[in-house]
Order: structure tokens, then C-alpha cells, then sequence
């Protein structure tokens, strides 16, 4: 490399590779061609170093998970699609889900309050967060389930009088389904509320005056204009939130309602495979998060629109201009 | 929404500014403003920074609400209505349709970046102004065209030159068929060799016979384009007359001084 950089160097003071179009006839001195040569790329031994040793940690990792009888990965397989589990895999699927839309939405309405211009609107919405962050979640979850020993009945009227369209017993009405529904949503707001809130305050402040001087109303100001911009910066953390959410739905556990991990403790204690069934839970799991992150990439590739120059190759395209090059004749670079 | 952009129309687009007072907090920004722009005149603000230039320009479609005095386009007053003998607030609403006809361009574009160049010009004709999609889009490229970017329609602000998204920002502001536009710096965000491709474009609207209000630190092109030139210092109006008047024979010290900073000699003769 180091001949041809002088090369190079000789090669610049000639009047010939400053002007670039030489004339035609004018004797000049021929340029070195290097587009035979072949490059060799910068080593950097010790890179090769570390990835050996991280690959032998690697192996030996995998190398014990996979011979340690321990780990029973027989009876994993016999319960990973069991009946039971999977019911309890649809129930947490379930509570994930309806908790998470939800969840979602009445933070994005305490978000819109927290930045309205009432006063009471945003310490309303300010002691919601304070309140639901400041409580454990088990402790919310328990509270909701056992409302039927502070308030018996559950009444639809005019407040401070005796009209009374619709009353109901609490405990009825409080399922252990509505409790832990009850319980993740609210909690659920009370974090995705900043996150969004966040996320609005992300935008620049001309954004909303160019929409304001084209006399774009409020609402289509912030679907068009400034959700979709806010959205870059509220999508990872989002994703974060509901992945914490799914494994957030275990807790549910405490209210001995059937979801995943209620099902493999109902079954470990029975069976006493403790270790394996907590591994089929935890499988499981990955499987959701992995899926939720496919999700993830995509949905954050389609908000980057506009925000980066030229949007990323997707792995699919990466893997299909892989292939295309190296399928196609080699040895020659494309610059 | 017959009216065409290129027929002079001497009735629409008369500003009178009078006595406009605003403050920031303890700082007053500007004392007692008036200021008269013909229909289809040409004002440029000149000034040092701090003079009050911008904030005037952003009273005029009411992004800024005045503390006192007041603003009329063509006889209606700017964001109040009058009701017996108080001057009502509008609502959101009746001001953003008041904006519709006062066009904006700003210092830093503020294109919207997750838009393509001919969404952010037709977004505002569909949602204030009712206009159908495709009619948008179809007016969205002929303004585009008439910026020289036509062919770039597609393009999302980002993949976009200084210069270009400043002109896609001129025919966002053009999509509304306001009787006035204001420019708040247009080309202070600009590298040297972009700022002609703007001044062009507004050059060119200077005889379309829409009101123009410019804020500019570019001389030479408030000496070609303007009927007025407006010289602002410490939120007051110092001076104003002609572009003849007031580079080649300014009357207070104030606006001497400060040309004496800004033009280059050989400008001055």
C-alpha cells in the first residue's frame, strides 16, 4: 500500500491531474491505473483475539445448556406445547394486548393533559404518574382485586344524589381478569403518559408554527405533523415498555389467574420439574420479545421516513444484495 | 379561490400596522410600531439584530399576540373581532382561516422533514381550505415548477439542498393564495452561493402583485425589490422611504451608522 500512496503523491503536482479534461494531443504524463490492483483490507490481530475468546465463552455456554441432563430438555419439549401452557401463553397474549392498547391510550390522553394550558388538567395528570409510579405494581394488583372490601357496590349516578341508574356488586364486577386488566392498564399509563409526552416535547417548536401559519387545525396538527415526528422518539422506549409489559403480566401470578407463568407453577408444583417448566415460561417469552422486536424494527423503519437521508436496508434486502454480488462474477470491485 | 397568483390585484393585501406594542417579559421589543404597506407593495424591514424586525413580521398573522395597537389586512383587524365597543379575541379557528391568506416562510424553512416537498405544499389547500386531493397535488406541482423544483416533488426536505427546501417552503407558502407573505430572514440559514436561487424566486413574486413583507439582511436585494425599506433600531421604526432615500441619503445618525457597517463601499457611491 505504501508504494502506491507514493504514487499517488508523485502524481499530484502535475498540472495534468488538476485540470481534468486533458486536451486531446497534448502530450501528458500517463496516470498509474489501479484498478487491477488488489486491495487488502487493515488486519487488526486483536479483534481476533477477542472474538476468539468471546466464541469460546459462546460454546461453552451453549455446550452446558446442552449436556448438563439438568436442564431436562425432554420434559421442555413435552410441556412447551402442552394444552395448558399454551392456554396460559393466549391468556398472557391476552393481557398483554388489551392492557398494553389501553394502557397506551389513556397515557396518550394524560400526556395531552399534562401539556394542556388548564392548570387542573396538569396536576391531575401529574399526580396519576406520581401516584401509579409510586406504588409496586403487586401492590396495585392487589388493592384492585380486594376493592370489593372498600366499596361493596359499584354505582352508575349523579354524584352527591340518590339517582342511581346501575349498580353492581364490586366482587362481581372485579374479576380477577378485570383486576389484572385494571392494575397493568393504569400502571401501563402512568409510564407511557411520559413517554409520550416525551416524545411530543421532542418536536421542534417551528414545526407547529409552519403548520399553524397554513392554517392547519389543531387536530390535524398533531396526527399529521407532530404525532409522526414524535413517534421516532417515542417508539424505542415504547417497545422497551411493552416488552416489560409482557413479562410484566407474570405478576399477575399473584391473583391465581391462569396466564403463562401461573400455568407452569400450577404444573411444576404438581410434577415438581421445577427448573425445566420455569425454562419453558422463559422460552416462551423470548419468543414474544424476538417476535415484538421484528415488530420494533419495522414500524421504527416506517416512522424514520424523511428522517435520515436514505432509509437502511432491511436484513431481507441486505441478505438479497449479498447474494446478487457474490452470486455475480467476482474479482471485480464495485466503488 | 378563483383569484389567479399572477393577476395584479390592487384591492387585496392592504397592512396597516398601528402602534403595535409587545413585550417579552421585562424587555419591550417593540414601542409603538405603524407601518402601512400598499396592496401589492414590497416592504423590506431592515435593522441590527434585536430591533424588533422579526417579531413585528410574526404579529402580522398573530403568532405573536400583540400587547397594544393594533393590526388590520385590507380592514380587518389580525386575530380580534369587534363587538359593540370591545374587541372580541378570536377563536383558533377564525384565526387560522385569517392565516390562510398571509402566507410565511421562515429563516429555517420549517419544512415538515417526514413529508415529500409536494405533500408539505398540498397538505394545507386539502385541510384549511377544502380543496380536493388531487387538485392539490396538481396546483403542488405547478408551484413546484415554478420554483425550478418540479422534479424533485418527491424528494423529502432532508435530501434537499439549503436552498431548494427554502424554495419548496416559498410554495407551501404560495398553495393558499395569500394576499400577503412574509419572509422572516429567508436566507440567513443559507450557504452564500444558495441565497441567489431564493432571492430570485422572491424577485420574481415581487411583481406578482402579492403583498410582500420581507425581513432580509440582504442589501443589495432590498435596494432591487422593494418600494419601501423599512429601518427598525431598539423596537421602533427609525426611518423609511424609497430604496433610493434611505441607502443613498438615510436622514437619522441611527440609520447612517448602521449602513455605514453593512454596506460594502463600493455599494455606498
Amino acid at each position: 500500500m505504501s508504494s502506491a500512496a507514493t504514487k499517488v503523491a508523485q502524481s499530484q503536482p502535475q498540472p495534468a491531474a488538476v485540470a481534468p479534461p486533458a486536451r486531446p494531443g497534448t502530450p501528458v504524463r500517463q496516470a498509474t491505473d489501479y484498478s487491477s490492483y488488489r486491495v487488502v483490507a487493515a488486519k487488526y490481530p486483536w479483534r481476533w483475539v477477542g472474538t476468539a475468546v468471546v466464541a469460546l465463552g459462546v460454546l461453552a455456554v451453549a455446550w452446558s445448556l446442552a449436556t448438563n441432563p439438568r436442564w431436562e430438555w425432554g420434559v421442555v419439549a413435552q410441556w412447551f406445547t402442552a394444552q395448558s401452557v399454551v392456554k396460559g401463553l393466549v391468556e398472557t397474549l391476552k393481557l398483554t394486548a388489551i392492557s398494553g392498547v389501553l394502557g397506551f391510550v389513556l397515557g396518550f390522553t394524560l400526556a395531552l393533559m399534562r401539556l394542556s394550558a388548564s392548570p387542573l388538567l396538569v396536576s391531575v395528570s401529574w399526580t396519576f404518574s406520581w401516584i401509579f409510579r409510586s406504588t409496586p405494581l403487586l401492590v396495585q394488583m392487589l388493592l384492585w382485586y380486594n376493592l370489593g372490601y372498600l366499596y361493596e357496590k359499584i354505582s352508575l349516578g349523579i354524584p352527591f344524589t340518590d339517582v342511581r341508574f346501575f349498580e353492581v356488586q364490586t366482587t362481581t364486577l372485579i374479576s380477577q381478569f378485570a383486576a389484572a386488566v385494571l392494575g397493568l392498564t393504569l400502571n401501563q399509563a402512568a409510564y407511557s403518559a411520559e413517554i409520550i409526552r416525551g416524545g411530543i416535547l421532542s418536536v421542534d417548536q417551528g414545526q407547529l408554527e409552519a403548520a399553524a401559519t397554513l392554517g392547519i387545525p389543531a387536530w390535524r396538527r398533531s396526527t399529521r405533523i407532530v404525532l409522526p415526528q414524535a413517534m421516532r422518539a417515542i417508539l424505542p422506549t415504547a417497545f422497551n415498555e411493552i416488552i416489560g409489559l409482557v413479562k410484566g403480566t407474570s405478576i399477575v401470578y399473584v391473583l391465581a389467574y391462569s396466564e403463562l407463568f401461573y400455568t407452569v407453577q400450577v404444573i411444576y408444583n404438581r410434577t415438581q420439574q421445577v427448573l425445566p417448566l420455569l425454562l419453558v415460561a422463559t422460552l416462551w417469552y423470548i419468543v414474544i420479545t424476538s417476535v415484538l422486536s421484528v415488530f420494533q424494527y419495522y414500524i421504527e423503519r416506517h416512522y424514520s421516513k424523511g428522517a435520515v437521508r436514505n432509509l437502511p436496508l432491511t436484513p431481507l434486502q441486505k441478505a438479497r444484495k449479498f447474494f446478487a454480488t457474490h452470486a455475480a462474477a467476482p474479482s471485480r470491485r464495485n466503488f | 379561490m378563483t383569484e389567479t397568483l399572477t393577476a395584479p390585484s390592487a384591492t387585496r393585501g392592504l397592512v396597516e400596522i398601528t402602534g403595535v406594542r409587545k413585550s417579552f417579559g421585562p424587555a419591550e421589543v417593540l414601542k409603538g410600531v405603524s407601518l402601512t404597506v400598499e396592496p401589492g407593495g414590497v416592504a423590506v424591514i431592515v435593522g441590527p439584530s434585536g430591533s424588533g424586525k422579526s417579531t413585528l413580521l410574526r404579529t402580522i398573522n398573530h403568532l405573536e399576540k400583540v400587547d397594544g395597537g393594533h393590526i388590520t389586512i385590507d380592514g380587518q383587524l389580525v386575530g380580534y373581532e369587534v363587538r359593540g365597543d370591545r374587541l372580541h379575541e378570536l377563536r383558533e379557528k377564525d384565526i387560522l382561516k385569517q392565516r390562510t391568506e398571509i402566507g410565511m416562510v421562515f429563516q429555517n424553512f420549517n419544512l415538515f422533514p417526514h413529508l415529500t416537498a409536494l405533500e408539505n405544499v398540498a397538505e394545507a389547500p386539502v385541510v384549511a381550505q377544502g380543496r380536493s386531493k388531487a387538485e392539490a397535488r396538481r396546483r403542488g406541482l405547478e408551484l413546484l415548477d415554478r420554483v425550478g423544483l418540479k422534479d424533485r416533488a418527491d424528494a423529502y426536505p432532508r435530501q434537499l439542498s439549503g436552498g431548494q427546501q427554502q424554495r419548496v417552503a416559498i410554495a407551501r407558502a404560495l398553495a393558499l393564495d395569500p394576499k400577503i407573505l412574509l419572509f422572516d430572514e429567508p436566507t440567513s440559514a443559507l450557504d452564500p452561493e444558495l441565497v441567489n436561487e431564493v432571492l430570485d424566486v422572491i424577485r420574481e413574486l415581487a411583481t406578482s402583485g402579492t403583498t410582500l413583507i420581507v425581513v432580509t439582511h440582504e442589501m443589495g436585494f432590498a435596494r432591487d425589490v422593494a418600494d419601501t425599506v423599512v429601518f427598525m433600531d431598539q423596537g421602533q421604526i427609525v426611518e423609511q422611504g424609497t430604496p433610493q432615500e434611505i441607502f443613498t441619503n438615510p436622514q437619522e445618525p441611527r440609520t447612517r451608522s448602521f449602513f455605514s457597517k453593512v454596506l460594502e463601499p463600493a455599494f455606498n457611491i
